[in-house]
């Protein structure tokens, strides 16, 4: 397979794992117990984006500057930082960590 | 969060869309560079940007071809590490509705922080405008960043000594915040954190998150239903 072939292929792929989500049929999603499932969904998929932007390193756990980064944007949420800064003290505790 | 009722274009919403859309176009620039250095030329390069658009799975396909892999296995690497935008799909699918072209364009820019932006609204027409913010935003930033860095090179240095790896934990953290209120869904964020952990070093990448979805999944499903005060989403 030329480069080029899996590239487009691996393109199409991932653009028809997209559409597939959009393909389940709306009423099956709007019962009180999807609805449920729904909301338990997003707090397991935040919950799980974090940790692996916190702790994944490929296919290895790697503890280093990003922890202060989690610790800090915590403390911000805390103290009811707006969302914004949240974001730009957890640039700024990484970058300080890494240059430690 | 309670969002007051705002006229101005820069809702709540608005401002997490761009800010995260910027932080993580900011990545384009390894990407790109990493991109060419595994031999992809530029072109090869911003064709993955603009059709696969999908972060995790680009760099796991250049991986898989700097590490010599055949294209099957990159192409393999690739979907899987893409499954997890189904979720997002369905999740979308019941938040937006979309209908006609508008689907396709919405599935093309359902990925991690379209979806997390839009998941961590209450309002519709602010899960709207958090969606269209992110999936547009971090479209043109993650392409524009990209050629950037694919042309180059590793001259610009790794942006992970501006923090901005740091700058993803804290937004996807900024996102799941207002969601914890209550014992349950802190009970159920750190299950899944921990699932996720225990899952990075033993199955292949894409799979952690899929897991965590389903303990939310299967969490939700058995939940009794009287006692559901709050749940707005």
């Amino acid at each position: 397979m030329s480069l080029w072939t899996a590239i487009v292929l691996a393109g199409l792929a991932t653009l028809a794992t997209k559409l597939a989500g959009y393909a389940v049929p709306e009423r099956w999603l709007r019962s009180p117990r999807m609805h449920r499932v729904a909301g338990a969904l997003t707090v397991a998929l935040l919950a799980s984006l974090t940790v692996m932007n916190t702790v994944a390193s490929g296919q290895a756990l790697m503890l280093d500057a990003r922890l202060a980064a989690l610790a800090v944007a915590a403390l911000a949420l805390w103290w009811r930082a707006p969302f914004l800064l949240v974001v730009v003290l957890g640039a700024l505790a990484a970058a300080l960590v890494r240059m430690l | 969060m309670t969002v007051p009722s705002q006229k101005t274009a820069m809702t709540p919403a608005v401002r997490m869309g761009l800010s995260i859309a910027f932080a993580t176009g900011l990545y384009g620039i390894s990407f790109g560079a990493l991109s060419v250095a595994a031999g992809l030329t530029v072109w090869q390069t911003q064709v993955l940007s603009l059709l696969m658009f999908t972060g995790g799975s680009q760099f796991a396909f250049i991986g898989v071809i700097a590490g010599g892999g055949s294209g099957a296995a990159a192409v393999g690497a690739a979907t899987l590490l893409g499954v997890r935008n189904a979720v997002y799909g369905m999740q979308m699918q019941r938040l937006l509705s979309p209908r006609g072209w508008r689907r396709s364009v919405i599935a093309q820019l359902t990925i991690d922080e379209s979806a997390a932006t839009a998941l961590a609204q209450e309002s519709p027409d602010e899960q709207r405008r958090g969606f269209w913010t992110a999936g547009i935003g971090v479209f043109v930033f993650w392409n524009a960043f990209t050629l950037a860095g694919a042309l180059l090179g590793d001259a610009l240095g790794d942006p992970r000594r501006f923090g901005l790896d740091g700058a993803a934990v804290a937004a996807f953290l900024g996102l799941l915040w207002p969601r914890l209120r209550g014992r349950e869904p802190i009970a159920l964020a750190l299950a899944c954190g921990l699932v996720t952990a225990l899952a990075v070093p033993l199955v292949p990448p894409g799979l952690p998150i899929l897991l965590a979805a389903a303990v939310g999944a299967v969490w939700g499903w058995l939940r009794p239903a009287p006692d559901a005060p709050r749940e707005a989403a």
